[in-house]
Order: C-alpha cells, then structure tokens, then sequence
C-alpha cells in the first residue's frame, strides 16, 4: 500500500475540461463505456433461419440494431417470370416454409383475381380448410419456438407434436407433408381422400386441450411474463408506419384482418372473431396468436360441417387440366390438356394485386402480365419482410437477454422475408 | 371504391397535370377493387405526402417493373391502402433509364425504406433523399441488378474478393426453362416469344 503523496498538486476540478454537449452534437456525453459492436446470427438458434442483426451496445443496452437480411435470396421473382403460373406454385411452398398450403392459396387467388375466375364452393370450402390448418401449424411452430427461446421448452414439445398430427393430415390430403404445392389456378390439384374429414374432426376436437395446457403453461406464467410484458413495445401508429400486419399488427391494438375486412373464398360464410391486443408488447402478440389458433379451430368446424359436394375445379379447361380420362378419349381436352400444361392458362394483360391473411401477416402477390402463361412481373408483398423492418425501432433501449424475446414474438420466416 | 377515385379527383385539382386518369380494376369476386393512377416523376413526394394526410396511412408495397421495351423504361408501382376508408390506391411513376432516379417516401411511410432499398438492389432504380441506400437481398458490391430484363434466369459471374462468388447455374435446356445462347431473346422463354427489338439484343447485359 502506498501512501498519497501530500505535496501533489490538486487536480483542477472546473467544468471547463469537460466539453458541454452542444445542440449541434446530438449525441450525448457517455459516461458508462464505449460502444460496441456485436453480431448476432446469420446461423442462431434465435434468429430463426438466417437472420442477421449487427448489434450496437452499451453495456447490455441495445442502443442500435441493423438488421442483414437476403441470406435465403433465391430471386423467386425472376423465376416467376421464366415459367408458367402453375409452374410456379411448388416456389411459394418455399416462401413462409411453415404455412405452405396458405401460399399456395394466396398465389393462385392474385391469378385468379387477374383471370375472373371463380372457382366452385367445394374448392372454396377446401381451401380455407388449407388456409387454418396452415395458420395452426404456423402459429404452433411460432409460439412454440417463442416460448422455447425464453426457457420453456415443454411448449415447443407440446406444439410440435400437435404439428406433426396436422403434418400427416395434410400429407393425407396433398401428397406432402411440408411442400404442398396443392393449389392449381382455377381449383386444386385433388379432392379430399375419403376419411379425411373423420381424421381432421378428430384432431379439432382433441386439439384444443393442448391449447389450454399451453395456456396454462404460460399465460400465468411468472418468468413468461417477465420475459414478455412491456419488452418490444409496438405501438398502433409505428407499426402502421412500418407496414407490420398480421398478427403482430393485432397485437398492436389495430383491427385489420383481411378475412374480416375483404373476404375472399368463403370466409364470409363463417364465423369468427378477431383478437387484437391493448399494449403491443410480446405477450400481447402471444395472447393474439393464441386466441388465433382457437378461431381457426372454430372455422375448420365450420367449414367441415358446411362442406358442399360438388366440383372442385372451375369449369374451364382452357384455364385447369380436365379430367385424365377426357383427355385420353377426347380430342378437344386433350388439345387443352396439352395447352394449359405447355403454354399455361391464358392469363388477360393487365395488373392486379391480390393480399391474403396469412399466418405471417398480408401475403400479396402482385402480378402484372402481358397476356400468356408467363408473368411480366411476379412482385411478392412478404408479410416477413415489413415485420422485420421495425426490428431496430422494436429493440433500441432493450437488453440484450430480451432480443430472443422479441424475435420469437415477431414470428418471422426468412424464406418469406428473402424470397 | 367511390373513396379512391375522390382521393384521385382531390389530387387531381392540387396536383392538375401531374395526376393521370385513373383506372380501375373491378374485382368481382371479393370487391377488392384497385384504383390506379399515374403520376408525375417530379411530384411523387408531393402526391403520397397529400394521401397520407387524405387518408392512406398504410404503404402496402413498392414494386419496380423493368418494360424495357417501351419508354421510359422503367416503372415504379406504389400500392396504398386506407384503414379508414378500405380501400387500395396505386401510384404508377415512370423512370427513364438514363435518369433511374425517383424522390424517396421514407419520411411518408417509414415502411417504405426496405421497399426503395429492394427496388435499388433488383432494378438499380436511386431513391433520392432516402437515408441509407443500400444492397438489401443481395450483397455490398454485387455488379447486377437481377430483375433487369437482360440479366439472365442462370445468372452472371461476379467476384466480390473475400465477399462472395457466383457462378452461372447449370441449367438443362427444355423448351419451359433457359437454354444458353448469346442474347436474351435466345435465353429467356418470356422474351422468346416475342422477340426483342435489335437495339435491347445488342445491350451488352447489365453494365455494373
């Protein structure tokens, strides 16, 4: 120990050595440490695929975040432009990877908007029964792997092993479990297996237990809602500014479902509610997602009791296959046959968008075409990649333990968001 | 639909000229009717600016054409939606290539900022006055702009020294697919069809 020296001159203490803040530096002084750069993902468990973010800290306390996206670019859009409509369907499988049969859906919709199409009510029945079980599946996945990164992992158990049940549904009714690809422009590619709506009944009505076993698991929750309540903050008039929709923009307190506001297929048919959230904050968006899954089981009941008989595809063999026992005995619907699937239905020149409510948010696609099979132009409005563009505004002031909480909220699929 | 083509007529007594007709497409299946309308380069700030206050506070999307057979050549799409009043407007702006500039709508919609970031990185179409233009799908330094009509499906080569590479993809001939050739309208099934004038072949394609 060394004794302080008496005879030392005393250091100055005058506020001339500190330089005051001035209004032209708007920086303020920083008095805890310098900043420093982090780098979180492309390959993390919690970025959910390959999602970058370059984080800016202070301490703990996120004071930037850039968000790096495109690591999954596989320039969709080009592609689109290089085949025929139906061409295209197995690539939105590849979009929002966990609700493929809803991108199926969405897809053919925008060309049938552009067509005039209308396709028959067993179609439209069969379609938004498609529709919910992929916003089922997606949501299991999303609050699953939500809960998990926050530390309880018996949820994401519970949701998977109801996923797989709605896994092997779908491979029942489409051929796959995963990439669907079981929508055609002007009806979809099968009718429904006999059976299968027994199989479907008997899932919704054992599924909702497991609703309320995550429900009791998390909603009252103490850590869950430490980790949750107040973190990522989102309010009504950012999150509209952003472009946020889906669930996280109803979680912000906003009343937007396109099924409700525009209904398209049969949903007009059907009832259901629309949840929407008061704060905005993480366990806001979990609690709309909740609730989402529950009215999704509410319309699958419905549509499975209202299903009509009838045909599944629109009465147009210049625009869907006919039959393959006409086209092997017919001479005309071998020449449409031959035609829909070389030169791909014959689509008018002209533009039109078309959004649907997807798990995600409002998967668009807008298609501009110059007549024929090809598209001019394929622009896809990906719900993911509006959502994840609030990010730095979502995580600015919070620390750096609630990034997983936040990115598990926003529920994203890079798939979607880097086309 | 009556609310947009009002939006329209308003914006057409402050804007005059620079507002075109619009034109609808009635969708009779869901009444998801869409208004579109073409507007003056110069005033595109101006025109959203006002349709933010009339109303449309949600910026859907941004889509950037390339119709490289007609002029100006390029065309960026706004797509605009109002919670109030349900119902979707477009902006349609053309962008001559020589000048491949458009007045950015960052500070209307914050949403627009990765919207004008992909058009720059698909098109190479500037935002002007937007606040950190930036590649966002593909990576710093990459020479092309992909979404170009005379870039190829199969891809060109590029090298970004300790970035990334590409390579052109090994893609099978067929009459549905890319086959090789030296111009577009021999690789591309869209543009085979109907062929391109001599002056868009003889582009060297995508000058970085």
């Amino acid at each position: 120990m060394t004794t302080p020296k008496v005879n030392a001159p005393p250091v100055e203490r005058t506020s001339k050595s500190v330089p005051a803040p001035s209004a032209a530096t708007a920086e303020p002084p920083d008095t805890l440490g310098e900043r420093m750069i982090l780098n979180v993902g492309p390959s993390h468990p919690t970025t959910h695929g390959v999602l970058r973010v370059v984080l800016e800290l202070d301490g703990e306390v996120i004071v930037g975040a850039r968000p790096e996206v495109g690591y999954l670019h596989r320039g969709d859009e080009k592609l689109a432009e290089n085949m025929t409509y139906n061409q295209f369907v197995p690539y939105t499988d590849r979009l929002d990877y966990l609700a493929p049969l809803a991108n199926n859906v969405a897809y053919v919709l925008a060309i049938e908007k552009l067509m005039g199409v209308q396709v028959p009510p067993r179609c439209q029945f069969i379609r938004v029964i498609c529709c919910e079980m992929a916003r089922i599946a997606s949501h299991l996945v999303g609050v699953g792997c939500a809960a998990m990164d926050v530390g309880a992992m018996t949820v994401f158990l519970y949701a998977f092993t109801q996923r797989e049940r709605l896994c092997v549904l779908m491979e029942k009714l489409t051929g796959a479990r995963l990439t669907n690809s079981y929508t055609r422009v002007g009806g979809v590619a099968r009718d429904i297996p006999p059976g299968w709506t027994d199989e479907l009944k008997q899932f919704l009505d054992t599924f909702p237990k497991t609703i309320d076993e995550v429900d009791r698991l998390l909603t009252r929750n103490r850590i869950f809602i430490d980790r949750n309540q107040s973190v990522g903050v989102l309010p009504k008039d950012v999150a509209v500014d952003y472009g946020v929709t889906g669930p996280n923009l109803r979680g912000s307190g906003v009343e937007h479902d396109l099924r409700k506001t525009h209904p398209y297929l049969c949903y007009k048919e059907l009832e259901f509610d629309v949840p929407v959230g008061t704060v905005g904050d993480c366990y806001d968006r979990y609690l709309v997602r909740m609730e989402e899954m529950r009215q999704s089981v509410r319309i699958l009941k419905q549509a499975l009791a209202k299903l009509p008989v009838g045909e599944i595809n629109a009465p147009d063999f210049k625009t869907v296959l006919p039959p393959k026992e006409q086209v092997l005995t017919k001479m005309e619907q071998l020449i449409h046959h031959f035609m829909v699937v070389t030169e791909g239905p014959n689509v008018p020149p002209g533009a039109a968008y078309f959004g649907a409510e997807n798990p995600k948010g409002e998967l668009g696609f807008y298609i501009i075409s110059r007549g024929g099979g090809v598209p001019w132009r394929l622009k896809i409005r990906a719900p993911s990649f509006s959502n994840l563009s609030v990010l730095p505004y979502l995580l600015r002031g919070h620390l750096i333990a609630d990034i997983t909480a936040v990115l598990g909220s926003l529920d994203f699929v890079m798939g979607e968001c880097d086309r | 639909m009556a609310t947009a083509l009002e939006a329209v007529q308003a914006l057409q007594q402050r804007f005059g000229s620079a507002v075109g007709a619009p034109a609808t497409f009635a969708d009779r299946l869901t009444g998801r009717d869409e208004v579109t309308v073409t507007v003056a380069r110069e005033q595109l700030a101006a025109v959203c600016r006002s349709l933010k206050e009339a109303g449309f506070d949600f910026l859907v999307d941004i889509c950037g054409v390339d119709n490289h057979d007609s002029d100006p050549r390029f065309a960026v799409h706004y797509l605009l939606y109002s919670f109030k009043n349900r119902c979707l407007l477009r902006l349609r702006v053309g962008v001559p290539e020589e000048d491949a500039t458009v007045a950015s709508v960052t500070s209307v919609w914050k949403g627009a900022d990765w919207h004008e970031r992909e058009c720059y990185d698909m098109l190479g179409i500037r935002f002007t006055g937007h606040p950190d233009l930036r590649r966002i799908l593909m990576w710093e330094g990459y020479p092309f702009h992909p979404l170009r009509k005379e870039f190829p499906l199969e891809g060109q080569p590029s090298n970004v020294p300790d970035v990334a590479f590409t390579e052109a993809a090994p893609l099978q001939g067929g009459p549905f697919v890319t086959v090789h050739g030296p111009h577009v309208a021999d690789r591309e099934p869209a543009v085979r069809e109907n062929a391109l004038p001599e002056d868009i072949r003889s582009v060297e394609p995508n000058k970085p």
